[in-house]
């Protein structure tokens, strides 16, 4: 499941978990019940809090998460 | 915790009420809540927002020796419900314009609300923290920021019970994550903790109380007026959202400053944790608690909008006189000799020009990291 170009996948390590992901407007996506993110040179970002934010604007300085900065980005 | 030392008449009462094991006549405190010379700040004013900080405090940890009845004393009740009267009126007449704007503006009420976080004007303590506070100073920071943080999120989980469905859902989601998630060194409040011990400070709950000037136990009384009311159920989620929508990039500032001076990981660590988590918790707050619950029929959209000025409104009552003081040379803290232990020695060589200050302090309440 590829969502976004760029943007890192949800990887779940059980066959039976359901990951869910919800996009934020001008934001990041909301993911849960995933283990970890694969990034684009396909290393693997383990999770470590129920649900993350996975950056979506390619500015955090904390990738694959969301750091807030595309407020910044987005309001100049 | 013990109780503190009293700053004025109505502080001066609640601590002899409370140590008064007996019933005690609190109509002349109430009165002379209701009659507050005009000038007082009343988001500010010492004796007033120790007085309710003490009144509040009954429903979290509690004093040493004080009776734990004491919580739910009538009297007492009634002399809070006076002095948050007079805050929650304050805090209204300040909020208004802002409130109504926000209100009055179209769209989605999400993005009014980080709109209205995005364009809210400030002191910036988080990049002075960033690039030019001492070590004392960031020592400084912690103090004032230990009043609330070293009991962090414990003001809104008193919301849990009195919403429902999603928001209620999302509430607990953001709260478990605060909590640690199962891990009780992850608890954010013993980060906190374990942050103020790499700064060579005391972590013990309410050690610097004598020392935070009124303005920052407003801010923290703000949390629990809004927490310990069903009726501000909405304003507390407007304030949560706006705290954390404020937090992630001025954290990862507080995180630079750290690292600038030399503080142990732990401390930068405490600030790293807050980047990542509050920009979760920021869509959780705003998306699917504030506007869920306005949706959803539980709370006032004019009241969630005003939780959210509150928090930005006290962001400057809290930054303004701290960053004022830095900037001149000055402690943010009352008695600020017996506090300045921000140069307590973790990084042998990392001695800033302020150590002598700290050397020559009153050793009582300092606790140096091992």
């Amino acid at each position: 499941m590829r969502l976004v170009s760029n943007v890192p996948e949800p990887v779940s390590l059980s066959d039976d978990q359901d990951i869910e992901v919800t996009p934020c407007p001008d934001g990041p996506l909301l993911v849960r019940g995933a283990d970890a993110v694969r990034d684009e040179d396909g290393r693997l970002h383990p999770t470590t809090r129920p649900v993350v934010a996975v950056c979506t604007c390619d500015r955090s300085q904390r990738l694959p998460w969301c750091d807030g900065t595309h407020k910044v980005v987005r309001r100049r | 915790m013990r109780l503190p030392s009293a700053r004025g008449p109505l502080s001066s009462g609640v601590v002899q009420a409370l140590s008064d094991p007996g019933g005690r006549d609190v109509a002349p405190l109430v009165q002379h809540v209701q009659e507050l010379p005009a000038g007082t700040d009343l988001l500010a004013d010492d004796d007033l927002h120790l007085a309710l900080w003490m009144l509040y405090e009954l429903h979290y940890g509690g004093f040493d020796g004080v009776d734990p009845d004491h919580e739910w004393d009538p009297d007492l009740l009634r002399l809070r419900a006076a002095m948050e009267s007079v805050v929650e009126g304050e805090l209204r007449a300040r909020g208004e314009p802002h409130v109504r704007a926000t209100v009055d503006a179209g769209g989605p009420l999400a993005e009014r609300l980080f709109d209205l976080a995005a364009r809210w004007e400030g002191p910036s303590v988080a990049r002075y923290v960033h690039r030019d506070a001492t070590r004392t100073q960031f020592a400084e920071l912690l103090v004032h920021r230990s009043i609330y943080q070293l009991k962090e999120s414990d003001p809104q989980s008193w919301v849990i019970p009195r919403i429902t469905g999603k928001p209620k859902a999302a509430l607990v989601e953001l709260q478990y994550d605060e909590y640690g998630g199962g891990r009780p060194e992850r608890l954010h409040a013993t980060m906190f903790g374990d942050a103020m011990e790499g700064t060579g400070l005391d972590r013990s709950y309410g050690a610097y109380l004598d020392r935070v000037p009124g303005y920052t136990l407003a801010n923290n009384n703000v949390m629990s007026l809004f927490g310990l009311h069903r009726r501000l159920r909405g304003a507390s989620m407007g304030h949560l959202g706006a705290y954390e929508a404020t937090s992630s990039i001025p954290c990862r500032k507080y995180a630079g400053g750290a690292r600038r001076l030399g503080l142990p990981e732990q401390v930068a660590a405490y600030f790293d944790e807050h980047v990542e988590a509050d920009a979760v918790h920021e869509q959780l707050a705003f998306r699917d608690i504030c506007a869920g619950l306005v949706e959803s029929g539980q709370a006032e959209e004019a009241d969630v909008v005003l939780g959210a000025v509150a928090c930005l409104l006290m962001d400057n009552v809290v930054g303004e006189p701290m960053l004022a003081a830095w900037e001149a040379g000055r402690s943010a803290l009352y008695d600020a000799a017996a506090v300045a232990v921000g140069g307590a020695p973790v990084a042998p060589g990392a001695a800033p020009a302020d150590r002598g200050a700290a050397a020559a302090a009153p050793s009582s309440i300092e606790k140096v990291a091992s």
